[in-house]
């Protein structure tokens, strides 16, 4: 707790201050309407032809797609706000992919199975639990504004978890793997927080 | 469940212009501890009607410089903390932060080298705690700082940077200024590319381990260009910031 600390003449900028859009602004960030890049190595660069999703673990029977499979999956558009941890927040970012809920349709997930790695092209994973994935709350996004998103930002395809920081939101992502323990990725064993809610501020392990 | 990162009242103990754009402020800590080279901060601004802003900024000291951090601050402009800081906070001001974070952009000698760093503008700040560190550890790790500024007058840490590469065994700093160049500059006047790469790279032996922070432009063409020169993806971190827009 802070108590009564104010920092000495501070008043702050508060563009949006008691808007609409302020609201949607979860604590301790702030609104961009840039789209930064952030990752932790070399981007890596991925041939369509070469390019597959694979979900598998504790499912009935593993599964596959190659890139022109996926985009015959049924998608949509998504308009989501989006906050990263570095604590930039965009509004109204849109998207367009498949859902996770029809991804998991294409298989028979065990009850055992309660977590899902999503791993990387280039090494990257994240961990999420099942429940933050499905009942439309999660997608694989492969354009952004109506283009290919650009493999700065995941391309040719990402998960996107708006309502959790975006680290979980996997760039490069090439398949989901689902597991009964849960086990943490690339960030969750460097010291981010396991779940990552930026409504709860869940920046760092212990928040 | 892990100790909470708390958040502590840091004192503010010296402001130093860097450039006319970047000042570097040391901040002594209650609850310091001890960082690795290449981690932040958070710093969080209250108002007096609880308003608050936060963002990180790269401890540029070195971890062996006990009891407090040394943060060196760009100011953004149209900005909303960096402007604070350097309007506003002087020596004696209280400074609420909570750190350090970061596991990944981190180097210490046990992690060895050779050492490639690459900075574009103030992306140079967590590098020079990993240069600061190794001078301070005394360490021989073979070392080239590639750093890339507009004008010699942006160059943070110019003089410091220059002893440490007379006085200290195996550091190399190659300097690249983009925009003007000071007469008799001998240095390169372009953005850094592949030649510049591998030029550098060169001189430092086989499969370094590469740090790369600065503009996203930089760092994208910058490890780019290191994996199309031989290095694996694993040995090249990244750390990007800037104006977001």
């Amino acid at each position: 707790m802070t108590d009564r600390f104010t920092s000495r003449g501070f008043f702050g900028r508060r563009r949006d201050a008691g808007s609409e859009r302020a609201d949607r602004i979860p604590p301790g960030q702030y609104l961009t309407d840039g789209f930064p890049v952030l990752s932790a190595g070399p981007t890596p660069q991925v041939p369509l032809d070469r390019w597959e999703f694979t979900i598998d673990g504790l499912v009935s029977e593993p599964v596959r797609w190659s890139w022109e499979q996926f985009q015959a999956l049924p998608s949509r558009d998504w308009t989501v706000d989006i906050s990263c941890v570095t604590k930039w927040t965009k509004l109204d970012t849109v998207w367009h992919g498949v859902s996770v809920d029809d991804l998991l349709a294409a298989v028979e997930v065990d009850p055992k199975a309660r977590f899902v790695t999503a791993h990387s092209f280039g090494g990257y994973t994240t961990n999420l639990p099942l429940t933050d994935l499905v009942n439309n709350q999660a997608f694989v996004a492969y354009l952004y504004d109506g283009a290919p998103l650009e493999s700065a930002h995941g391309g040719p395809a990402r998960l996107v978890v708006p309502h959790l920081y975006f680290w979980k939101s996997a760039k490069w992502v090439r398949g989901m793997h689902l597991i009964e323990n849960d086990q943490p990725g690339f960030w969750e064993s460097l010291g981010y927080h396991n779940r990552g809610d930026p409504w709860r501020e869940e920046r760092y392990s212990g928040d | 469940m892990p100790e909470p990162l708390a958040w502590q009242i840091g004192t503010v103990t010296a402001v130093r212009p860097e450039s006319a754009e970047v000042k570097s402020f040391t901040l002594a800590l209650p609850a310091w501890r001890p960082h690795r080279a290449g981690q932040h901060y958070d710093v969080r601004l209250t108002a007096e009607d609880g308003y608050q802003a936060q963002r990180s900024y790269s401890i540029a000291s070195a971890p062996s410089r006990t009891g407090e951090v040394e943060l060196t601050i760009e100011r953004i402009p149209d900005g909303e903390v960096s402007p604070y800081f350097h309007d506003v906070v002087r020596v004696g001001d209280k400074v609420e932060v909570r750190g350090p974070i970061g596991g990944y952009f981190v180097w210490e000698p046990a992690l060895g080298g050779p050492l490639m760093l690459v900075a574009g503008g103030s992306g140079v700040v967590p590098l020079m705690a990993m240069i600061r560190e190794r001078a301070a550890a005394g360490d021989a790790t073979p070392t080239a700082l590639l750093y890339s500024s507009r004008t010699i007058d942006d160059v943070i840490y110019r003089d410091e940077l220059a002893s440490l590469a007379s006085s200290n065994h195996g550091l190399q700093v190659v300097q690249t200024l983009t925009r003007s160049q000071p007469p008799g500059w001998t240095g390169y006047a372009r953005r850094i590319d592949s030649e510049m790469l591998g030029d550098v790279l060169r001189g430092l032996g086989p499969q370094p381990l590469a740090y790369i922070c600065g503009p996203t432009l930089l760092v994208e063409a910058t490890a780019n260009g290191l994996v199309e020169l031989g290095l694996p993806p694993a040995r090249v971190r990244t750390e990007r910031f800037g104006p977001t827009t």
